[in-house]
Order: C-alpha cells, then structure tokens, then sequence
C-alpha cells in the first residue's frame, strides 16, 4: 500500500479533529469498523476494554452527536501530530498500519498540555470509490491515566 | 491554595461546623491542608474498611498487587495457604518501596531492591543481606531483632471478591460495617467470579470527596448528565431510590424499571422515539440491555466508606477506588469487569455499554470536571458552607432520588470519624 496514501489519510483524519470538524470523523471508517481507545498496559495483560469502543459507523457517529448535542465540558480542542506510518502486514486489500501520535489539549483559558501520546494501531482498506478508510483504529495510549475527562476522540 | 489564617483544632473549629445540621459543609474541609491530613490518619488509616484489590486479580500464590489506602501505599498479596495479605509497601529498612510496579508474581517472597531486605508473603521480614558482615567485619549488631521491623500490617477481608484492608483493630467485621441493607445490594452484584475487562485511571482536579458526594447525589444525575434526556431515553416510568446504612456512611441508589418496560424491544421503541428534535442514537445497540439480576433494577450505584464505588448502569459494571493524592487533587481508578461465565454476546455488549462510563462516559464525563468546578469556585469561600437540603435534613433511606440523603450520610459518618 501506497505510503503516501497513509500519510494522507492520517492527515486529513488530525485536521477533522484538530479543526473541530468533528462530524466528517465517521466518515473516515467502513461500516462496521472497530474505534477503541485503550491503554498500552491493557492491550499487554489481554483486556479488552475500551473507554471509548464503537463497532460501527452509528456509535461513531453517536459519539459526535453526545460532544456536540448532550455531553457538558470546558471547552477545549486538540493538535495531533501524526507520526509517520508504518505497515506491518499487508495482505490483499487490507493493510495493518502503526503510526505514533501526540495529542495536546488546549483550554479555554488558554492552557496548553501534553494529553496523550500513543500508537494508532489501525486495519485499512479502500472504499468502494478507492479511498482508504479505516476497518479498525485502536488507540493505544502510552499512559493508563486521563486528566479530568476526554470528550473528543483522540 | 494557601488558606492558613483556618488553624483546625481537635473539635472541627476552624471557623468551626457552622451548626449543628448535616445539611450544612464548610468549604475549607476541601481546601485545608491539616484537615486533609487528618482525613489520611482518621478516615483512611482509622477504623474503616479500604477497597484494595480484586480476588480476580490475584488468584495464585505469590500474586501480588500494589495499592494505596489513602496515601499509604500497601502489597496486596495471596500467600501459599491461599490467605490474602495486605502491608505497608515500605522497607524497614531505609522506607523504599518493597514492590515498585503495578503487580506481578513474586513465588516465596519480596525483596527490596534497596539492599536486598526481603520479606515474606505476610510481610514479616525475614532476610538481611550481609547480616554477619563479611569475614566477621561489619553487619548488623548482635542484638538486632527482626521480628521488631517490618512494614505495617493491615487486616484484611473479601466480601464478593472484593477485597478491604484497615490498619485498625477495632473496625468492625465487614457484614456489619456495611450494614444489611447495603450488604444485600453489594452481593446482589459481586454475586459470583468475576473476570476483570479493563482498568484506566482518571486524574480529577479536585478534593477526593468532592468526588464521593457526586457519586452518593442522586439528584444531580438527571439534571447534569444530559446523554439520557437528550436521546430522550429516561422515562417518567421509572421508579427508584437510595438506601443509607444507619451510619450514613454507605449508600446504594437505585433505578427499578415497571414490569412492562423491562424487556428490550420496549426500551428501545419508547426509548429512542424522540419528541421535539431529532436526537436519537444511530446505534441503540448501545443500550442492547438484558436482565441479569432478576428484580428490574436498571441501575444500581452503591457506595463503601471512605472511597469505593461499584456500580452496576444496564450490564455495565465496574468498580471505582477513590484515591486522594492532595488537598485539591484525587485518582479515580476505574476497573470495569464482567462475570468468568458470560458468554460471548455478553462480553460484547458489556464492551458497548462501557462507552456509558468512565473517563469517556456518555454518563459519567461530566463528573470528572464539576468537581473541579466547584473547587474553583469555592475558592475565597472556606468560611462560606455548601447547602445540602434536598429531602430534608436527615440521612434516613428514601424512596425517591429527589434527595440529598446519602450525601447527608456521608456528612454523618465524616464527623463521625474526624471527631468533628
């Protein structure tokens, strides 16, 4: 698979986020995906838990709905910074991709902090139309502790 | 936060309680330093029963886990009878940590890394490296007596696979502790092995028991957690209310479904039918719910004082441990769990229903920074007092969540044990 494309796909998937745009988040995964956030100590001792975990395109797209419509925070945004992507396996269509990633939390008040840091463990294919989409994204926190709350994917 | 013109005495005047009422709290009991510190010595350390673990976490001998009661730092281990010992996680030696990570297996015993002092699994020190000295030269006196060091032991005890901890000789046995009415709630849940699914840990910006109110306010939860309202999922239908152990210090709140409500195919079609906007879940295979414990209770969330939460929303179920780690700071250590027999489809379903909870919780977000928002906003006010009213003035158990009875509750068995 075409790095090039991965590089792509994690860049347009960072500026959704990072740009608030949170609604065309959804659209980057196949129906059903897989979307988990977990910890790397978790994924080590097999378990299988989530804090957030959502097999299809409707949980992702219900999470949007929640952060926007329901859910009460301070409000707050991200910046990713992506690292570069690297496949492991690739067979048929389906690639299984890591890639690093740093996530900083702004505030409201302007404060700036490191919030997670991690690897994106994620299973991608081209849509009907060609465009790579997640199957999978598994977010592996390198730390097993979240300040105050995380309203926004990471 | 520096608020030292408050100096604390033995009887809680500070500026004092300001009355005789528990429906009246002084902020600076979250602000206070000395009190803070009391807390440690006469709550945690005192005569209470502390969550430190999971049976299921340790079940082989040697299996160990790290934890802390309050700001003490304790090894939870299963020794060779099958006995689970808990102690102080400190060397007699020079005060090291004797086990440094999260837990492991350590087959006979411990050994500080210090100096190779070692321990037993009952954490009796049992090992000195160099004891004699080399060639006669050095190593300890003579006289020196083991059995006279080692790290504090706590009294240990399980209930459900759960496992409690004190460091007091005079806590009562834990059946009675909780109470019967609390204890029938807890077993209703811990009623057979569990298999742990998942832990993460939440760094909340506030006083531990900020956090412990939130969990006992029955009536916060439909007003600031707006996920069931907005997808128009809570029913008028539904019934509920909390139980308060005689000592206040314990509670269960719960949510009990009409009988014709209770299956699934009902909740969802009155459930997600929305009535002015357009809201509605595009999945509802997030609240997929079956009945699991037979008496239509939905949601149950029960209390242990000082600091252990388990909750049971839907087929939701994990255990929270409050942990204070300042005046104005707190770790709330999440371990969402499931039963060894659930098959499959189960675990599926507990997997989608934990998007409910924790630090990500479609319910339970909110909590992880109202408590911060209060301890902003009590900033200038540790003279001032918190209004606790609702349902009245005692902590009796009541029938409706309306109320502010188990806070009340808390309040109780608080000045209870602080002497205040």
């Amino acid at each position: 698979m075409d790095a090039v494309r991965l590089v792509e796909l994690n860049a347009a998937y960072a500026r959704i986020i990072d740009n608030e745009r949170y609604e065309e988040w959804p659209g980057l995964f196949h129906d059903p995906c897989l979307y988990k956030v977990t910890t790397a100590e978790n994924l080590a001792t097999g378990l299988e838990s989530g804090i957030i975990y959502a097999d299809s395109r409707g949980m992702l797209e219900d999470r949007i709905s929640a952060l926007r419509q329901a859910n009460i925070y301070e409000r707050q945004r991200y910046r990713h910074i992506v690292g570069l992507p690297v496949v492991t396996t690739h067979s048929q269509d389906v690639a299984e991709v890591e890639t690093s990633f740093l996530v900083v939390r702004i505030m409201r008040d302007g404060k700036m902090e490191l919030f997670a840091t991690g690897c994106y463990r994620d299973k991608v294919k081209p849509d009907a139309n060609g465009a790579l989409r997640f199957v999978e994204r598994i977010v592996v926190c390198d730390g097993g502790r979240f300040d105050t709350l995380v309203a926004i994917p990471l | 936060m520096d608020i030292g013109h408050h100096e604390p005495t033995a009887d809680g005047q500070h500026g004092g309680w300001p009355e005789d009422s528990l429906a009246r709290v002084p902020y600076w009991v979250y602000q206070d330093a000395d009190n803070y510190a009391r807390e440690l010595q006469r709550l945690f350390e005192g005569a209470t029963w502390n969550f430190v673990g999971l049976e299921a976490d340790i079940p082989d001998k040697g299996d160990y886990r790290t934890n802390h009661v309050g700001s003490l730092p304790v090894i939870v281990v299963r020794d060779a009878d099958g006995a689970i010992n808990c102690f102080e996680n400190r060397c007699a030696h020079r005060g090291a940590l004797i086990a440094f990570d999260d837990g492991g297996n350590v087959q006979n015993q411990f050994k500080c890394i210090y100096h190779a002092w070692s321990y037993d699994l009952c954490g009796n020190l049992r090992g000195i490296a160099f004891e004699h000295g080399i060639n006669g030269i050095g190593g300890m006196p003579k006289d020196f007596r083991r059995e006279r060091f080692g790290p504090r032991k706590l009294r240990t005890t399980t209930l459900g696979g759960l496992i409690f901890a004190t460091l007091s000789s005079d806590t009562p046995p834990i059946e009675e502790y909780l109470g019967a009415e609390v204890l029938g709630r807890l077993k209703r849940v811990m009623n057979r092995p569990i298999k742990v699914m998942g832990r993460f840990v939440q760094a909340l910006p506030n006083n531990w028991k900020l956090y412990v109110e939130n969990v006992k306010d029955t009536y916060h939860a439909s007003l600031l957690h707006l996920f069931f309202g907005t997808f128009r999922i809570t029913r008028l239908t539904q019934g509920g209310g909390v139980l308060v152990s005689p000592d206040g210090g314990h509670h269960a709140s719960y949510t009990i479904d009409k009988a014709e409500d209770a299956q699934t195919t009902a909740y969802r079609d009155q459930g997600i039918r929305t009535e002015k906007q357009d809201y509605k879940l595009a999945d509802p295979r997030l609240l997929d719910t079956v009945e699991e414990f037979g008496d239509r209770i939905q949601l149950q969330i029960l209390s242990v004082f000082p600091a252990l939460i388990v909750q049971q929303i839907y087929n939701c179920l994990a255990v929270r441990q409050v942990v204070p780690t300042g005046v104005d700071s707190m770790e709330l250590r999440w371990t969402y769990f499931g039963y060894a027999d659930d098959p499959p489809e189960m675990t599926k379903r507990r997997l989608r229903q934990q998007n409910l909870v924790g630090p990500a919780g479609f319910v339970s977000m909110e909590d992880g920074c109202v408590g911060g928002f209060v301890q902003r906003g009590i900033a200038a006010a540790g003279e001032q007092v918190s209004v606790i009213e609702m349902g009245g003035h005692g902590a009796e158990s009541q029938a409706t969540r309306a109320t502010e009875a188990s806070v009340r509750g808390f309040w109780k068995a608080y000045r209870h044990h602080m002497g205040y």
